[in-house]
Protein backbone atom coordinates (compact mmCIF):
# COMPACT_ATOMS: atom_id res chain seq x y z
CA UNK A 1 0.00 0.00 0.00
CA UNK A 2 2.91 2.31 0.71
CA UNK A 3 3.92 1.93 -2.92
CA UNK A 4 0.44 2.93 -4.04
CA UNK A 5 0.55 6.04 -1.89
CA UNK A 6 3.99 7.07 -3.16
CA UNK A 7 2.88 6.39 -6.73
CA UNK A 8 -0.10 8.68 -6.16
CA UNK A 9 2.27 11.61 -5.94
CA UNK A 10 3.57 10.69 -9.42
CA UNK A 11 0.05 10.28 -10.72
CA UNK A 12 -1.71 12.81 -12.88
CA UNK A 13 -5.16 13.87 -11.62
CA UNK A 14 -8.19 11.90 -12.85
CA UNK A 15 -11.86 11.70 -11.86
CA UNK A 16 -11.99 7.92 -12.38
CA UNK A 17 -12.01 6.12 -9.03
CA UNK A 18 -10.11 3.05 -7.92
CA UNK A 19 -6.49 4.04 -8.49
CA UNK A 20 -5.26 3.21 -5.00
CA UNK A 21 -7.28 0.02 -4.80
CA UNK A 22 -6.34 -1.45 -8.19
CA UNK A 23 -2.68 -0.38 -8.14
CA UNK A 24 -2.32 -1.54 -4.55
CA UNK A 25 -3.80 -4.94 -5.37
CA UNK A 26 -1.73 -5.21 -8.56
CA UNK A 27 1.54 -4.46 -6.79
CA UNK A 28 0.79 -6.68 -3.77
CA UNK A 29 -0.27 -9.63 -5.91
CA UNK A 30 2.56 -9.26 -8.41
CA UNK A 31 5.02 -8.87 -5.54
CA UNK A 32 3.74 -11.92 -3.69
CA UNK A 33 3.56 -14.28 -6.67
CA UNK A 34 6.42 -13.10 -8.88
CA UNK A 35 8.72 -10.37 -7.55
CA UNK A 36 9.46 -11.61 -4.02
CA UNK A 37 10.08 -15.24 -5.12
CA UNK A 38 12.36 -14.14 -7.99
CA UNK A 39 14.05 -11.59 -5.72
CA UNK A 40 14.67 -14.32 -3.13
CA UNK A 41 16.36 -16.40 -5.84
CA UNK A 42 18.67 -13.52 -6.74
CA UNK A 43 19.43 -12.86 -3.04
CA UNK A 44 20.27 -16.50 -2.52
CA UNK A 45 22.52 -16.41 -5.58
CA UNK A 46 24.42 -13.60 -3.85
CA UNK A 47 24.87 -15.90 -0.85
CA UNK A 48 26.55 -18.65 -2.88
CA UNK A 49 30.28 -18.85 -2.31
CA UNK A 50 32.08 -17.11 -5.18
CA UNK A 51 34.39 -20.04 -5.95
CA UNK A 52 31.49 -22.48 -5.94
CA UNK A 53 29.50 -20.12 -8.17
CA UNK A 54 32.31 -19.88 -10.72
CA UNK A 55 33.12 -23.61 -10.68
CA UNK A 56 29.47 -24.46 -11.22
CA UNK A 57 29.24 -21.97 -14.08
CA UNK A 58 32.26 -23.29 -15.98
CA UNK A 59 31.85 -27.00 -15.19
CA UNK A 60 31.94 -29.08 -18.39
CA UNK A 61 28.38 -30.31 -17.85
CA UNK A 62 27.01 -26.76 -17.45
CA UNK A 63 28.90 -25.49 -20.48
CA UNK A 64 27.67 -28.43 -22.56
CA UNK A 65 24.07 -27.86 -21.45
CA UNK A 66 24.48 -24.16 -22.26
CA UNK A 67 25.74 -25.06 -25.75
CA UNK A 68 22.91 -27.54 -26.35
CA UNK A 69 20.22 -25.14 -25.09
CA UNK A 70 21.46 -22.16 -27.07
CA UNK A 71 22.49 -24.07 -30.17
CA UNK A 72 19.14 -25.78 -30.56
CA UNK A 73 17.19 -22.62 -29.61
CA UNK A 74 19.05 -20.55 -32.23
CA UNK A 75 18.57 -23.26 -34.85
CA UNK A 76 14.86 -23.57 -34.08
CA UNK A 77 14.40 -19.78 -34.10
CA UNK A 78 16.01 -19.58 -37.57
CA UNK A 79 13.83 -22.40 -38.92
CA UNK A 80 10.81 -20.63 -37.44
CA UNK A 81 11.92 -17.33 -38.93
CA UNK A 82 12.00 -18.78 -42.43
CA UNK A 83 8.93 -21.00 -42.26
CA UNK A 84 6.97 -18.64 -40.03
CA UNK A 85 7.39 -15.87 -42.61
CA UNK A 86 6.39 -18.28 -45.38
CA UNK A 87 3.29 -19.46 -43.49
CA UNK A 88 2.28 -15.88 -42.62
CA UNK A 89 2.75 -14.82 -46.26
CA UNK A 90 0.70 -17.70 -47.60
CA UNK A 91 -2.08 -17.09 -45.05
CA UNK A 92 -2.29 -13.35 -45.74
CA UNK A 93 -1.74 -13.19 -49.49
CA UNK A 94 -3.26 -16.36 -50.96
CA UNK A 95 -6.72 -17.86 -50.89
CA UNK A 96 -6.96 -21.65 -50.79
CA UNK A 97 -9.31 -24.29 -49.42
CA UNK A 98 -9.02 -24.75 -45.66
CA UNK A 99 -7.17 -21.48 -45.12
CA UNK A 100 -9.22 -20.44 -42.08
CA UNK A 101 -8.81 -23.87 -40.49
CA UNK A 102 -5.04 -23.68 -41.01
CA UNK A 103 -5.05 -20.17 -39.58
CA UNK A 104 -6.84 -21.38 -36.43
CA UNK A 105 -4.44 -24.33 -36.08
CA UNK A 106 -1.36 -22.08 -36.00
CA UNK A 107 -2.01 -21.45 -32.29
CA UNK A 108 -2.01 -25.17 -31.48
CA UNK A 109 1.47 -24.99 -29.88
CA UNK A 110 0.14 -22.28 -27.52
CA UNK A 111 -2.86 -24.40 -26.53
CA UNK A 112 -1.42 -27.92 -26.49
CA UNK A 113 0.23 -28.85 -23.17
CA UNK A 114 3.98 -29.16 -23.72
CA UNK A 115 4.14 -32.70 -22.32
CA UNK A 116 1.60 -33.84 -24.90
CA UNK A 117 3.61 -32.19 -27.68
CA UNK A 118 6.71 -33.93 -26.33
CA UNK A 119 5.34 -37.46 -26.39
CA UNK A 120 3.54 -36.94 -29.72
CA UNK A 121 6.69 -35.67 -31.45
CA UNK A 122 8.71 -38.50 -29.91
CA UNK A 123 6.22 -41.04 -31.28
CA UNK A 124 6.46 -39.43 -34.73
CA UNK A 125 10.24 -39.19 -34.91
CA UNK A 126 11.33 -42.40 -33.14
CA UNK A 127 12.82 -45.05 -35.45
CA UNK A 128 9.46 -46.78 -36.01
CA UNK A 129 7.35 -43.60 -36.05
CA UNK A 130 5.47 -42.17 -39.05
CA UNK A 131 8.27 -39.75 -39.90
CA UNK A 132 11.19 -41.41 -38.11
CA UNK A 133 11.06 -44.60 -40.16
CA UNK A 134 11.56 -42.67 -43.38
CA UNK A 135 14.35 -40.60 -41.89
CA UNK A 136 15.95 -43.84 -40.63
CA UNK A 137 16.14 -45.04 -44.23
CA UNK A 138 18.16 -41.90 -44.99
CA UNK A 139 20.31 -42.61 -41.95
CA UNK A 140 19.02 -39.58 -40.01
CA UNK A 141 18.23 -40.04 -36.33
CA UNK A 142 16.00 -37.35 -34.82
CA UNK A 143 14.49 -38.69 -31.59
CA UNK A 144 16.94 -38.88 -28.67
CA UNK A 145 19.46 -36.56 -30.37
CA UNK A 146 19.93 -32.75 -30.35
CA UNK A 147 18.02 -32.78 -33.66
CA UNK A 148 14.98 -33.98 -31.70
CA UNK A 149 15.32 -30.99 -29.36
CA UNK A 150 15.35 -28.76 -32.43
CA UNK A 151 12.13 -30.34 -33.72
CA UNK A 152 10.36 -29.80 -30.36
CA UNK A 153 11.54 -26.17 -30.22
CA UNK A 154 10.38 -25.50 -33.77
CA UNK A 155 6.94 -26.75 -32.70
CA UNK A 156 6.67 -24.51 -29.62
CA UNK A 157 8.11 -21.43 -31.35
CA UNK A 158 6.18 -21.40 -34.63
CA UNK A 159 3.15 -19.28 -33.56
CA UNK A 160 5.39 -16.51 -32.20
CA UNK A 161 6.75 -15.72 -35.66
CA UNK A 162 3.51 -16.24 -37.59
CA UNK A 163 1.40 -14.18 -35.18
CA UNK A 164 3.93 -11.32 -35.06
CA UNK A 165 4.45 -11.10 -38.82
CA UNK A 166 0.84 -11.73 -39.92
CA UNK A 167 -0.72 -8.40 -38.81
CA UNK A 168 2.15 -6.38 -40.32
CA UNK A 169 1.84 -8.19 -43.64
CA UNK A 170 -1.93 -7.66 -43.61
CA UNK A 171 -1.60 -3.92 -42.99
CA UNK A 172 0.97 -3.39 -45.75
CA UNK A 173 -0.09 -0.73 -48.19
CA UNK A 174 -0.65 -2.55 -51.49
CA UNK A 175 -0.48 0.73 -53.40
CA UNK A 176 3.24 0.92 -52.65
CA UNK A 177 3.68 -2.35 -54.53
CA UNK A 178 1.53 -1.04 -57.37
CA UNK A 179 3.58 2.14 -57.54
CA UNK A 180 6.80 0.13 -57.63
CA UNK A 181 5.38 -2.10 -60.36
CA UNK A 182 4.28 0.92 -62.43
CA UNK A 183 7.77 2.32 -62.08
CA UNK A 184 9.05 -0.85 -63.68
CA UNK A 185 10.27 -2.91 -60.74
CA UNK A 186 10.30 -6.68 -61.15
CA UNK A 187 8.38 -8.84 -58.67
CA UNK A 188 11.61 -10.00 -57.04
CA UNK A 189 12.69 -6.40 -56.67
CA UNK A 190 9.34 -5.44 -55.14
CA UNK A 191 9.52 -8.29 -52.60
CA UNK A 192 13.09 -7.39 -51.60
CA UNK A 193 12.78 -3.60 -51.59
CA UNK A 194 9.12 -2.81 -50.88
CA UNK A 195 7.61 -5.71 -48.96
CA UNK A 196 10.43 -7.08 -46.81
CA UNK A 197 11.79 -3.86 -45.22
CA UNK A 198 8.60 -2.96 -43.30
CA UNK A 199 8.12 -6.62 -42.32
CA UNK A 200 11.68 -7.05 -41.06
CA UNK A 201 11.26 -5.58 -37.53
CA UNK A 202 8.26 -7.84 -36.89
CA UNK A 203 10.14 -10.84 -38.28
CA UNK A 204 13.11 -10.18 -36.01
CA UNK A 205 10.80 -9.61 -33.02
CA UNK A 206 8.91 -12.84 -33.67
CA UNK A 207 12.11 -14.81 -34.13
CA UNK A 208 13.51 -13.38 -30.88
CA UNK A 209 10.27 -14.27 -29.06
CA UNK A 210 10.53 -17.83 -30.41
CA UNK A 211 14.16 -17.96 -29.29
CA UNK A 212 13.35 -16.66 -25.79
CA UNK A 213 10.63 -19.28 -25.40
CA UNK A 214 12.90 -22.03 -26.76
CA UNK A 215 15.77 -21.34 -24.34
CA UNK A 216 13.55 -21.95 -21.30
CA UNK A 217 11.38 -24.71 -22.79
CA UNK A 218 11.25 -27.90 -20.76
CA UNK A 219 8.11 -30.04 -21.16
CA UNK A 220 8.20 -30.75 -24.87
CA UNK A 221 11.98 -31.25 -24.96
CA UNK A 222 12.69 -33.78 -22.23
CA UNK A 223 10.72 -36.59 -23.89
CA UNK A 224 12.37 -36.34 -27.30
CA UNK A 225 15.86 -35.29 -26.20
CA UNK A 226 17.21 -38.52 -24.76
CA UNK A 227 18.79 -36.31 -22.09
CA UNK A 228 22.38 -37.56 -22.44
CA UNK A 229 24.61 -35.38 -20.22
CA UNK A 230 26.95 -33.37 -22.40
CA UNK A 231 25.12 -34.23 -25.64
CA UNK A 232 21.37 -33.68 -25.42
CA UNK A 233 20.88 -32.30 -21.91
CA UNK A 234 19.31 -28.81 -21.80
CA UNK A 235 19.87 -26.20 -19.08
CA UNK A 236 16.34 -26.34 -17.57
CA UNK A 237 16.69 -30.12 -17.20
CA UNK A 238 20.06 -29.71 -15.49
CA UNK A 239 18.37 -27.33 -13.02
CA UNK A 240 15.69 -29.93 -12.30
CA UNK A 241 18.33 -32.64 -11.81
CA UNK A 242 20.24 -30.45 -9.35
CA UNK A 243 17.04 -29.71 -7.42
CA UNK A 244 16.24 -33.41 -7.24
CA UNK A 245 19.73 -34.04 -5.84
CA UNK A 246 19.15 -31.23 -3.30
CA UNK A 247 22.12 -29.38 -4.84
CA UNK A 248 20.30 -26.07 -4.31
CA UNK A 249 23.42 -23.95 -4.79
CA UNK A 250 24.09 -25.56 -8.15
CA UNK A 251 20.48 -25.03 -9.22
CA UNK A 252 20.61 -21.39 -8.05
CA UNK A 253 23.75 -20.69 -10.10
CA UNK A 254 22.19 -22.13 -13.28
CA UNK A 255 18.87 -20.38 -12.65
CA UNK A 256 20.67 -17.05 -12.18
CA UNK A 257 22.46 -17.58 -15.49
CA UNK A 258 19.13 -18.25 -17.21
CA UNK A 259 17.50 -15.24 -15.51
CA UNK A 260 20.23 -12.93 -16.80
CA UNK A 261 19.69 -14.28 -20.31
CA UNK A 262 15.90 -13.86 -19.95
CA UNK A 263 16.24 -10.25 -18.79
CA UNK A 264 18.56 -9.45 -21.68
CA UNK A 265 16.09 -11.01 -24.11
CA UNK A 266 13.14 -9.19 -22.51
CA UNK A 267 14.99 -5.91 -22.92
CA UNK A 268 15.86 -6.73 -26.53
CA UNK A 269 12.25 -7.70 -27.30
CA UNK A 270 10.90 -4.47 -25.77
CA UNK A 271 13.30 -2.44 -27.90
CA UNK A 272 12.43 -4.47 -31.01
CA UNK A 273 8.72 -3.93 -30.42
CA UNK A 274 9.24 -0.19 -30.04
CA UNK A 275 11.17 -0.30 -33.33
CA UNK A 276 8.34 -2.25 -35.00
CA UNK A 277 5.79 0.32 -33.85
CA UNK A 278 7.95 3.21 -35.06
CA UNK A 279 8.38 1.57 -38.47
CA UNK A 280 4.66 0.95 -38.75
CA UNK A 281 3.80 4.44 -37.62
CA UNK A 282 6.22 6.07 -40.05
CA UNK B 1 -9.11 -1.54 -52.20
CA UNK B 2 -8.61 0.52 -55.31
CA UNK B 3 -6.93 -1.60 -57.95
CA UNK B 4 -4.60 1.05 -59.26
CA UNK B 5 -2.96 -1.21 -61.80
CA UNK B 6 -6.25 -2.29 -63.34
CA UNK B 7 -7.37 1.30 -63.74
CA UNK B 8 -4.17 2.64 -65.21
CA UNK B 9 -3.14 -0.21 -67.43
CA UNK B 10 -5.77 -0.05 -70.17
CA UNK B 11 -5.36 3.67 -70.67
CA UNK B 12 -1.63 3.38 -71.16
CA UNK B 13 -2.05 0.38 -73.46
CA UNK B 14 1.33 -1.09 -72.56
CA UNK B 15 2.99 -2.70 -75.56
CA UNK B 16 3.76 -6.00 -73.80
CA UNK B 17 0.70 -8.03 -72.86
CA UNK B 18 2.11 -9.18 -69.50
CA UNK B 19 0.35 -7.67 -66.48
CA UNK B 20 2.15 -5.75 -63.77
CA UNK B 21 4.24 -7.99 -61.49
CA UNK B 22 1.90 -7.66 -58.51
CA UNK B 23 1.59 -11.36 -57.73
CA UNK B 24 3.73 -14.41 -57.94
CA UNK B 25 3.30 -16.64 -60.96
CA UNK B 26 0.77 -19.42 -60.63
CA UNK B 27 3.37 -22.15 -60.17
CA UNK B 28 5.39 -20.19 -57.60
CA UNK B 29 2.21 -19.58 -55.64
CA UNK B 30 1.46 -23.31 -55.71
CA UNK B 31 5.00 -24.12 -54.54
CA UNK B 32 4.79 -21.61 -51.65
CA UNK B 33 1.37 -22.82 -50.52
CA UNK B 34 2.49 -26.44 -50.87
CA UNK B 35 5.67 -25.90 -48.85
CA UNK B 36 3.84 -24.05 -46.09
CA UNK B 37 1.14 -26.71 -45.87
CA UNK B 38 3.70 -29.54 -45.88
CA UNK B 39 5.57 -27.84 -43.04
CA UNK B 40 2.35 -27.44 -41.05
CA UNK B 41 1.37 -31.04 -41.80
CA UNK B 42 4.69 -32.29 -40.41
CA UNK B 43 4.76 -30.03 -37.37
CA UNK B 44 1.11 -29.52 -36.40
CA UNK B 45 -1.26 -32.03 -37.99
CA UNK B 46 0.78 -35.22 -37.65
CA UNK B 47 1.50 -34.71 -33.91
CA UNK B 48 -2.25 -34.22 -33.38
CA UNK B 49 -3.05 -37.38 -35.34
CA UNK B 50 -0.30 -39.29 -33.50
CA UNK B 51 -1.86 -38.53 -30.10
CA UNK B 52 -5.19 -40.11 -31.03
CA UNK B 53 -3.67 -43.02 -32.99
CA UNK B 54 -1.35 -43.97 -30.14
CA UNK B 55 -4.16 -43.54 -27.60
CA UNK B 56 -6.38 -46.02 -29.45
CA UNK B 57 -3.59 -48.38 -30.51
CA UNK B 58 -4.55 -51.03 -27.96
CA UNK B 59 -8.26 -50.60 -28.47
CA UNK B 60 -11.17 -48.66 -27.05
CA UNK B 61 -11.33 -50.82 -23.89
CA UNK B 62 -7.76 -49.97 -22.91
CA UNK B 63 -8.47 -46.31 -23.72
CA UNK B 64 -11.46 -46.06 -21.39
CA UNK B 65 -9.76 -48.16 -18.72
CA UNK B 66 -6.86 -45.70 -18.81
CA UNK B 67 -8.95 -42.56 -18.43
CA UNK B 68 -11.20 -44.03 -15.73
CA UNK B 69 -8.34 -45.42 -13.63
CA UNK B 70 -8.55 -43.97 -10.07
CA UNK B 71 -5.16 -42.28 -10.48
CA UNK B 72 -6.28 -40.74 -13.77
CA UNK B 73 -9.48 -39.48 -12.15
CA UNK B 74 -7.45 -38.04 -9.26
CA UNK B 75 -5.16 -36.31 -11.76
CA UNK B 76 -8.13 -34.87 -13.67
CA UNK B 77 -9.67 -33.64 -10.41
CA UNK B 78 -6.41 -32.00 -9.25
CA UNK B 79 -5.96 -30.31 -12.63
CA UNK B 80 -9.50 -28.92 -12.54
CA UNK B 81 -9.13 -27.73 -8.93
CA UNK B 82 -5.83 -26.01 -9.79
CA UNK B 83 -7.36 -24.23 -12.77
CA UNK B 84 -10.48 -23.35 -10.76
CA UNK B 85 -8.34 -21.53 -8.17
CA UNK B 86 -5.64 -20.07 -10.42
CA UNK B 87 -7.78 -18.74 -13.28
CA UNK B 88 -10.23 -16.58 -11.22
CA UNK B 89 -7.39 -15.14 -9.12
CA UNK B 90 -5.36 -14.22 -12.19
CA UNK B 91 -8.50 -12.85 -13.83
CA UNK B 92 -9.02 -10.55 -10.85
CA UNK B 93 -5.37 -9.53 -11.06
CA UNK B 94 -5.62 -8.95 -14.81
CA UNK B 95 -8.65 -6.67 -14.43
CA UNK B 96 -7.11 -4.70 -11.55
CA UNK B 97 -3.77 -4.35 -13.31
CA UNK B 98 -5.38 -3.27 -16.58
CA UNK B 99 -7.59 -0.75 -14.76
CA UNK B 100 -4.64 0.77 -12.89
CA UNK B 101 -2.42 0.87 -15.96
CA UNK B 102 -4.90 2.11 -18.56
CA UNK B 103 -7.23 4.47 -16.67
CA UNK B 104 -4.49 6.50 -14.98
CA UNK B 105 -1.23 8.17 -15.88
CA UNK B 106 1.59 7.58 -13.44
CA UNK B 107 5.36 7.23 -13.39
CA UNK B 108 6.93 3.82 -13.90
CA UNK B 109 3.93 2.51 -15.81
CA UNK B 110 5.90 0.90 -18.65
CA UNK B 111 8.21 -0.72 -16.13
CA UNK B 112 5.17 -2.19 -14.36
CA UNK B 113 3.88 -3.62 -17.65
CA UNK B 114 7.27 -5.23 -18.25
CA UNK B 115 7.20 -6.74 -14.75
CA UNK B 116 3.75 -8.23 -15.39
CA UNK B 117 5.18 -9.95 -18.48
CA UNK B 118 8.08 -11.40 -16.51
CA UNK B 119 6.64 -14.92 -15.97
CA UNK B 120 6.47 -15.35 -19.77
CA UNK B 121 10.16 -14.72 -20.23
CA UNK B 122 11.34 -16.91 -17.36
CA UNK B 123 11.76 -20.66 -17.87
CA UNK B 124 8.81 -22.50 -16.26
CA UNK B 125 11.35 -24.61 -14.39
CA UNK B 126 12.54 -21.45 -12.60
CA UNK B 127 8.90 -20.57 -11.95
CA UNK B 128 8.60 -23.74 -9.90
CA UNK B 129 12.06 -23.61 -8.43
CA UNK B 130 11.66 -20.23 -6.71
CA UNK B 131 8.89 -21.73 -4.56
CA UNK B 132 11.02 -24.77 -3.68
CA UNK B 133 13.70 -22.34 -2.49
CA UNK B 134 11.12 -20.50 -0.37
CA UNK B 135 8.88 -23.26 0.96
CA UNK B 136 10.88 -26.49 0.45
CA UNK B 137 12.37 -28.43 3.36
CA UNK B 138 15.70 -26.64 2.95
CA UNK B 139 14.03 -23.44 1.84
CA UNK B 140 13.82 -20.08 3.59
CA UNK B 141 10.51 -20.86 5.32
CA UNK B 142 11.07 -24.63 5.35
CA UNK B 143 11.81 -25.12 9.07
CA UNK B 144 8.96 -22.81 10.11
CA UNK B 145 6.46 -24.60 7.84
CA UNK B 146 7.69 -27.96 9.10
CA UNK B 147 7.27 -26.86 12.74
CA UNK B 148 3.70 -25.82 12.00
CA UNK B 149 3.02 -28.95 9.95
CA UNK B 150 2.14 -27.01 6.79
CA UNK B 151 3.05 -28.64 3.49
CA UNK B 152 3.33 -26.47 0.39
CA UNK B 153 6.01 -28.15 -1.72
CA UNK B 154 5.17 -31.69 -2.86
CA UNK B 155 1.55 -30.82 -2.04
CA UNK B 156 -1.44 -29.17 -3.69
CA UNK B 157 -0.74 -25.56 -2.49
CA UNK B 158 2.66 -25.62 -4.22
CA UNK B 159 1.07 -26.78 -7.47
CA UNK B 160 -1.46 -23.96 -7.29
CA UNK B 161 1.16 -21.29 -6.49
CA UNK B 162 3.43 -22.45 -9.32
CA UNK B 163 0.45 -22.37 -11.69
CA UNK B 164 -0.43 -18.85 -10.47
CA UNK B 165 3.12 -17.77 -11.34
CA UNK B 166 3.21 -19.07 -14.91
CA UNK B 167 -0.34 -18.01 -15.83
CA UNK B 168 -0.27 -14.56 -14.18
CA UNK B 169 0.21 -12.40 -17.32
CA UNK B 170 -2.47 -13.90 -19.60
CA UNK B 171 -5.55 -11.83 -18.70
CA UNK B 172 -3.59 -8.62 -18.01
CA UNK B 173 -1.74 -8.69 -21.32
CA UNK B 174 -4.99 -9.29 -23.20
CA UNK B 175 -6.82 -6.43 -21.44
CA UNK B 176 -4.10 -3.76 -21.30
CA UNK B 177 -3.81 -3.06 -25.06
CA UNK B 178 -7.59 -3.33 -25.46
CA UNK B 179 -8.37 -0.85 -22.66
CA UNK B 180 -5.58 1.45 -23.82
CA UNK B 181 -7.31 1.75 -27.19
CA UNK B 182 -10.67 2.39 -25.58
CA UNK B 183 -9.39 5.28 -23.50
CA UNK B 184 -11.05 6.81 -20.45
CA UNK B 185 -13.78 9.07 -21.87
CA UNK B 186 -16.67 6.69 -21.17
CA UNK B 187 -15.59 6.07 -17.57
CA UNK B 188 -15.18 9.81 -16.98
CA UNK B 189 -18.66 10.44 -18.38
CA UNK B 190 -20.15 7.73 -16.14
CA UNK B 191 -18.43 9.20 -13.09
CA UNK B 192 -19.64 12.71 -13.86
CA UNK B 193 -23.17 11.40 -14.34
CA UNK B 194 -23.01 10.07 -10.78
CA UNK B 195 -22.07 6.40 -11.13
CA UNK B 196 -19.83 5.03 -8.42
CA UNK B 197 -16.64 3.06 -9.14
CA UNK B 198 -18.25 -0.36 -9.16
CA UNK B 199 -21.18 0.81 -11.33
CA UNK B 200 -18.73 2.40 -13.75
CA UNK B 201 -16.81 -0.84 -14.09
CA UNK B 202 -19.84 -3.11 -14.18
CA UNK B 203 -21.98 -1.07 -16.61
CA UNK B 204 -19.45 0.79 -18.74
CA UNK B 205 -16.07 -0.93 -18.78
CA UNK B 206 -17.06 -4.59 -18.51
CA UNK B 207 -19.36 -4.61 -21.58
CA UNK B 208 -16.53 -3.00 -23.56
CA UNK B 209 -13.92 -5.54 -22.58
CA UNK B 210 -15.93 -8.76 -22.21
CA UNK B 211 -14.61 -10.45 -25.37
CA UNK B 212 -11.01 -9.62 -24.58
CA UNK B 213 -11.54 -10.73 -20.99
CA UNK B 214 -13.03 -14.05 -22.10
CA UNK B 215 -10.16 -14.52 -24.52
CA UNK B 216 -7.57 -13.93 -21.81
CA UNK B 217 -9.38 -16.26 -19.40
CA UNK B 218 -9.47 -18.94 -22.09
CA UNK B 219 -5.72 -18.75 -22.73
CA UNK B 220 -5.03 -18.60 -18.99
CA UNK B 221 -7.16 -21.69 -18.43
CA UNK B 222 -5.44 -23.61 -21.23
CA UNK B 223 -2.04 -22.92 -19.75
CA UNK B 224 -3.19 -23.65 -16.18
CA UNK B 225 -4.44 -27.06 -17.24
CA UNK B 226 -1.43 -27.86 -19.39
CA UNK B 227 1.45 -26.43 -17.37
CA UNK B 228 4.25 -28.94 -16.96
CA UNK B 229 7.68 -27.54 -16.07
CA UNK B 230 6.81 -25.35 -13.08
CA UNK B 231 4.35 -27.84 -11.64
CA UNK B 232 6.76 -30.74 -12.18
CA UNK B 233 9.37 -29.11 -9.94
CA UNK B 234 7.01 -28.58 -6.98
CA UNK B 235 4.83 -31.68 -7.31
CA UNK B 236 6.96 -34.57 -6.09
CA UNK B 237 4.90 -36.84 -8.39
CA UNK B 238 2.95 -38.55 -5.60
CA UNK B 239 0.51 -40.90 -7.36
CA UNK B 240 -3.13 -40.02 -6.76
CA UNK B 241 -2.19 -36.94 -4.73
CA UNK B 242 0.06 -34.44 -6.52
CA UNK B 243 -0.01 -35.56 -10.14
CA UNK B 244 -1.81 -33.16 -12.45
CA UNK B 245 -2.86 -34.52 -15.86
CA UNK B 246 0.34 -33.50 -17.69
CA UNK B 247 2.47 -34.98 -14.89
CA UNK B 248 0.42 -38.18 -14.94
CA UNK B 249 1.03 -38.39 -18.71
CA UNK B 250 4.75 -38.28 -17.96
CA UNK B 251 4.54 -40.90 -15.19
CA UNK B 252 2.66 -43.33 -17.45
CA UNK B 253 5.04 -42.64 -20.32
CA UNK B 254 8.11 -43.33 -18.19
CA UNK B 255 6.46 -46.58 -17.03
CA UNK B 256 6.17 -47.61 -20.71
CA UNK B 257 2.36 -47.52 -20.40
CA UNK B 258 2.28 -45.71 -23.75
CA UNK B 259 -1.36 -46.33 -24.71
CA UNK B 260 -2.57 -45.14 -21.28
CA UNK B 261 -0.21 -42.15 -21.42
CA UNK B 262 -1.54 -41.10 -24.82
CA UNK B 263 -5.12 -41.75 -23.66
CA UNK B 264 -4.75 -39.14 -20.89
CA UNK B 265 -2.84 -36.93 -23.34
CA UNK B 266 -5.77 -37.18 -25.76
CA UNK B 267 -8.04 -35.58 -23.13
CA UNK B 268 -5.59 -32.67 -22.87
CA UNK B 269 -5.49 -32.49 -26.66
CA UNK B 270 -9.27 -32.28 -26.83
CA UNK B 271 -9.09 -29.47 -24.28
CA UNK B 272 -6.53 -27.68 -26.48
CA UNK B 273 -8.69 -28.12 -29.59
CA UNK B 274 -11.74 -26.81 -27.72
CA UNK B 275 -9.66 -23.81 -26.62
CA UNK B 276 -8.64 -23.13 -30.23
CA UNK B 277 -12.22 -23.49 -31.45
CA UNK B 278 -13.58 -21.12 -28.79
CA UNK B 279 -10.74 -18.69 -29.45
CA UNK B 280 -11.55 -18.65 -33.16
CA UNK B 281 -15.25 -18.08 -32.42
CA UNK B 282 -14.32 -15.24 -30.04
CA UNK B 283 -12.10 -13.63 -32.68
CA UNK B 284 -14.86 -13.81 -35.24
CA UNK B 285 -17.50 -12.46 -32.87
CA UNK B 286 -15.21 -9.73 -31.58
CA UNK B 287 -14.04 -8.78 -35.07
CA UNK B 288 -17.46 -9.15 -36.67
CA UNK B 289 -18.47 -5.54 -36.36
CA UNK B 290 -20.39 -5.85 -33.11
CA UNK B 291 -20.87 -2.55 -31.30
CA UNK B 292 -18.61 -3.77 -28.47
CA UNK B 293 -15.93 -5.12 -30.77
CA UNK B 294 -12.39 -4.11 -29.84
CA UNK B 295 -11.01 -1.62 -32.32
CA UNK B 296 -8.28 -3.21 -34.38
Amino acid sequence: MAAAVSARSLKQPSVIPGFGLTLGFTLSYLGLIVLVPLGALVLQAGGVDADKFWNELVSPRTLAAFRVSFGTAIGAALVNGVFGLLVAWVLVRYRFAGRRLVDALIDLPFALPTAVAGIALTALYSHDGWIGQWLAVLGVKVAFTPLGILVALVFVGLPFVVRTVEPVLRDLDREMEEAAALLGASRRHIVARVILPPVLPALITGTTLAFARAVGEYGSVIFIAGNMPGISEILPLLIVIKLEQFDYDGAIVLATLMLVVSFALLLAINMLQAWTRRRQGG
Amino acid sequence: MVDLAARIEPRHARPQASPLPLRESRWLRAVLIGTALLFLLLFLILPLAAVFTEALREGVRVYFAAITDPEAVAAIRLTLVTAAVAVPLNMLFGIAAAWAVTKFEFGGKNFLITLIDLPFSVSPVIGGMVFVLLFGLQGVFGPWLMAHDIKIIFAVPGIIIATLFVTLPFVARELIPLMQQQGTAQEEAAWILGANGWQTFRRVTLPNIKWGLLYGVLLCNGRAIGEFGAVSVVSGHIGGLTNTMPLYVEVLYNDYAFAASFAVASLLTLMALATLALKTVLEWSAGGGRPDAPIH
